[in-house]
Order: structure tokens, then C-alpha cells, then sequence
């Protein structure tokens, strides 16, 4: 069976990448099992400066998923390479994605230039759709020219595959993406986490600090399996899928929709060997679908 | 950090919302001032609860009813089965306790006291424990601290049991080594105002994994940005910034 997968042109084991944002540097999780099974993972969304985030509480509870308002917090981009890139590269010893985030078309170029260099980074995800942090992330998501303009940007001063992460919160993601490949993405990924907000009954206030915050989990994986379906079907770059995904099933079903790698945000939080767990139990579920090689069912839909 | 299955031994109300549960399981993690993460069926994020106490693969957690998971656990019954995560949070660091600790409890901040007392008194110091309730139907577990052997002392603010007043009236006069403390953050700003010393808070916040991943639990610090769950939920006093 082959559990391979090609991700711009670098091989993955398997599909399976935990989702930057919950996975931190990878070594709460080499705790507990080898993070080396997996396909890569996604680090902690790295911006120039360092940040502490947004007030807490950052966290809500919701059916079948979460709320979170972390608002990026990162020891920003020097540290990242100084102290956390070398304990990383300890427990996991594959091409590492660095996920990068900005508050100007300058930051983001600046970041992504100086993790390009770094040996263990495989390929650059540009986040381009936070939807904690006002006045950055997200903003430049929702428009396809801004989302052009930093995918430019970022190509022009990095050697390595860059994938732009979009945002689920816009009126038409399709536009957004091809504006991105037309500015020469090498890779799209999707979804970033849908705007929520839970109320407190009996403070009458919102639960979160910061009101509003990302949704996750289960919930919203419909809504990932449709944007990523209809993203694939659009553009001739590699996808990668990600939304509620906690199961090889689901796994499945996003390579299916159209998706090359899958990345697995929300269910680390719950189950912290959840990735392994996956990764374990795909050549059943591959078996029960008449599955040789993952990299078949690729855009089958 | 372990991620473990444990079997519910007992599960009773020792006052109206609040329950003591003991499970059997691995807990060789287990220690005073750190916590377990709880998966309940059909509740997403897991349930974070202080460690009472933990011995021969014996766990016991003390909680209150204040949302649905917690009413949920108050429902479960022996031989149900629950996914915890045991060895969360950084604990208490017993070595600064010196010879005449003093352990200060409010509320659902009591239970970590316990296994605390416990082992700072089998390493030989004199413990003294303030355990502080609004009123008298709140008491729990005075009677155990005091088996331990602890000169234990109860407030209630009402004054229907014990010394009337807070915590931080009992402490007023007191000699001690050094502070342990556990309780809302109200207490924990006068105790942290009134006391003498050195001293160990535990802090509470809305977490989302509760092992360090997330940065959902994050607070401002004297040395920088910590995470409650993965490097505290104790902070050392020198090291407290309110807000």
C-alpha cells in the first residue's frame, strides 16, 4: 500500500501534517510519540516581531468543536530560528513548514526570506487569513489583489515551495486562490478557521476576550470539504486540505475532494496522538475502500 | 505526560455542587499542584481538574458543578471508564517550603492543598492549612487535612463556621516558612498583598489542549510569557504580574 504523497515536489511519507497553531514546535507531542510518522507538521505561526497575543480568555467551548483568539502569539522570527528551530530539529528530523504570518506586504516577505533559509523549512505557508488579529492576517485574505500582492512579495525573495493558506470567511474562495496561483503559488491551503463567537448566558457577555475568534473541529469539516473541492477544481497548483479533519475517513474524503496532504488542526488539542492514531489506522480504512495508493484518489470527485 | 484510561471508583457529593471522585489508573505522574485533563463523551475540549491526591494507582479529584461537563462527571458512576491526561502543569515546588509551611485554600483551590500537606508533612515539616469557604454548608474536607496531622484552620465569610472573615484574616499574626496557595483569583491578589515571604500561587484560566500546544491559557509574567498549563499553573510570587 502506499501511503505517499507528493507535496511541491518533496515526498511525504504520508498526508497527514498537524496544523500550524496545534502543534506549537512539535517537542509537547515528542512527549508522548515519535512525531517522525508523520507526513511534516506546520509549526506556530511566526510573524517578524514577537507577540503576545490577544486577552484571555482565548478559548470557547462549542458543539463538536472550538473557539480560539490566540491572536498569533510567537517569539517572533529570530527567536523562532535562534531557540525553537534547533529543539525542533531534536525530535523531528523531516522538512519541517514554516508558517508565517504579517501585519504588511514588508513582513511577510521578511519572515518568509529569513526562514527560506533555514535547511530544515521544506516549504513556506503563508497565512493570509487569521482571523484574530485586526488590521493583518485575514485582510489580506479576503481581497484577491492583497492576496496577490504578498504572494508576489514572497516568491520574489524565497527558493522554497510556497503555499498561501486561505481563509474560509470570504464570498468566493475561488477567485482568491486563482488570484494567488496567477501570482505564482506553488501550493494553496485551506480552510483557516471560520469566524464564531459564543455568548456567556449569565455575564451576558461574550465568552472570548477579544469577542470573536477562530471555529474548529468536527463541525465545520463539511464546509472544508466543500472549499477545498471547489478550490481543486479551479487551480492546477496542490491543495492541501484541512477543517475539522479527525479521522482517516476524513482523510480521505478531503483527498477525494481534491486535496494532495491534509493537515489536522483541532483534534491534537483533544487527543494529542490523534496524528498517529490517523496515520496508523489509514491502511484499513484504505483497504476497506479498495485504496492501493493514497496518491490515486487524488481529485477522484 | 501520559494519556491513560482510569475506571471510576466512587464519585460523591461532599456538599451540595461539590463531588470527590477516585479513579484507579496510572497516576505515577500525579503530583501536588498539578492536574489531569478529562475527555467526557460528547463534550469537546477535555476537563481540567487539580489532582487531590494520587497514590498505588488510586487518583482523587475534588470538583465543583458549574457548567455542563462537570454536571456531566457528577453523573458518571463506579466502573465508568474516562481518557484522562495525567503528569499537567508544573506543580508546587516542595523544596521552598522550609520548616513551617503554610498552605492556603479557598473554594475548589483546597483539594490541591491536600496531597501537598500530605507530602510536605511525610518530609517532615510542620504544615499549617487555612481551608476558606463562603459559608458552612461549603466545608469539605477539614476532617482529612486534619488526620494528615496539619494545624488546619477554617474561615467562612459569613461566620457560620470557623474564624469569620477570609483566609487572609486567619493568616494575619501567623508564622511561616513559606506560602503554598490555590483559590480564585480575588483571594489570590490579597493573599499575594498580604503575605510575608516567599510564596507559590496556583492560577486558574480557560485552557484549550492543557499541555502546552495551543497557547490558549497565556499570562503576562515577571520573566515573560507563560503558559498556565505548561509552565504554571503555579508561579512563583516574584514572578506575578496582575493585570
Amino acid at each position: 500500500m502506499g501511503l505517499n504523497v507528493n507535496l511541491c515536489g518533496i515526498e511525504l511519507d504520508n498526508p497527514v501534517i498537524p496544523a500550524s497553531g496545534t502543534f506549537g514546535y512539535g517537542y509537547e507531542f515528542a512527549e508522548i510519540y515519535d512525531i517522525n510518522v508523520l507526513g511534516t507538521f506546520s509549526f506556530k505561526g511566526t510573524t517578524k516581531d514577537a507577540r503576545f497575543g490577544n486577552p484571555t480568555p482565548r478559548i470557547a467551548e462549542c458543539a463538536e468543536g472550538m473557539i480560539n483568539a490566540v491572536g498569533l502569539q510567537n517569539p517572533g522570527v529570530d527567536k523562532v530560528i535562534s531557540e525553537e528551530l534547533p529543539k525542533l530539529s531534536k525530535c523531528f528530523n523531516k522538512k519541517v513548514m514554516a508558517n508565517v504570518s504579517g501585519f504588511s506586504v514588508e513582513d511577510y516577505a521578511y519572515t518568509c526570506a529569513r526562514l527560506d533559509k533555514e535547511e530544515q523549512v521544506g516549504w513556506l505557508e503563508v497565512n493570509v487569513s487569521c482571523p484574530n488579529v485586526h488590521g493583518g492576517g485575514m485582510s489580506f485574505g479576503t481581497d484577491p489583489s492583497a492576496a496577490a500582492e504578498v504572494t508576489r512579495a514572497v516568491k520574489a525573495v524565497t527558493t522554497k515551495p510556497v503555499i498561501i493558506k486561505l481563509s474560509p470567511n470570504v464570498t468566493d474562495i475561488v477567485s482568491i486562490a486563482k488570484a494567488c496561483e496567477e501570482a505564482g503559488a506553488d501550493g494553496i491551503s485551506l480552510i483557516n478557521t471560520l469566524l464564531g463567537m459564543r455568548i456567556d448566558l449569565k455575564k451576558r457577555a461574550p465568552v472570548i476576550a477579544n469577542k470573536m475568534g477562530g471555529f474548529s473541529g468536527r463541525a465545520i469539516f463539511p464546509v472544508a470539504v466543500r472549499m477545498v473541492y471547489q478550490v481543486a477544481n479551479a487551480v492546477d497548483i496542490p491543495v492541501i486540505g484541512m477543517g475539522g479533519v479527525s479521522s482517516a475517513e476524513d482523510v480521505i474524503e478531503m483527498m477525494m475532494a481534491g486535496a494532495c496532504a491534509v493537515e489536522v488542526g483541532a483534534a491534537n488539542l483533544i487527543n494529542p496522538t490523534a496524528c498517529r492514531d490517523i496515520i496508523a489506522d489509514l491502511p484499513r480504512v484504505m483497504k476497506k475502500y479498495g485504496i492501493e495508493n493514497l496518491s490515486d484518489i487524488i481529485r477522484c470527485v | 505526560m501520559t494519556q491513560s484510561v482510569f475506571t471510576i471508583k466512587s464519585n460523591i457529593a461532599l456538599t451540595e455542587s461539590v463531588y470527590k471522585m477516585t479513579l484507579s489508573g496510572d497516576c505515577s505522574e500525579c503530583r501536588p499542584g498539578g492536574f489531569v485533563n478529562i475527555q467526557l463523551t460528547g463534550r469537546f475540549l477535555r476537563r481540567p481538574i487539580s489532582v487531590c491526591d494520587a497514590y498505588e494507582n488510586t487518583l482523587v479529584i475534588i470538583y465543583k458543578v458549574v457548567g455542563k461537563g462537570t454536571e456531566q462527571m457528577s453523573r458518571m458512576q463506579p466502573g465508568e471508564a474516562l481518557d484522562i491526561l495525567t503528569g499537567l502543569g508544573n506543580g508546587y515546588d516542595l523544596s521552598k517550603g522550609g520548616s513551617h509551611p503554610l498552605l492556603i485554600g479557598g473554594g475548589v483551590g483546597v483539594p490541591p492543598m491536600y496531597m501537598l500537606a500530605k507530602e510536605l508533612i511525610a518530609g517532615g515539616a510542620e504544615v499549617s492549612v487555612i481551608l476558606g469557604f463562603n459559608t458552612k454548608e461549603e466545608i469539605f474536607y477539614e476532617n482529612e487535612f486534619r488526620a494528615l496531622g496539619a494545624d488546619v484552620t477554617v474561615t467562612t465569610v459569613d461566620g457560620s463556621y470557623g474564624v469569620q472573615g477570609f483566609v487572609t484574616d486567619a493568616a494575619k499574626g501567623m508564622e511561616y516558612t513559606h506560602v503554598f496557595t490555590c483559590g480564585p483569583e480575588p483571594m489570590l491578589r490579597a493573599v499575594y498583598k498580604s503575605i510575608k515571604g516567599d510564596g507559590q500561587f496556583s492560577f486558574e484560566e480557560r485552557m484549550g489542549c492543557g499541555f502546552g500546544a495551543c497557547m490558549g491559557c497565556s499570562c503576562k509574567t515577571v520573566t515573560g510569557y507563560k503558559r498556565i498549563c505548561k509552565d504554571g499553573p503555579v508561579l512563583r510570587k516574584e514572578e506575578i504580574l496582575w493585570d
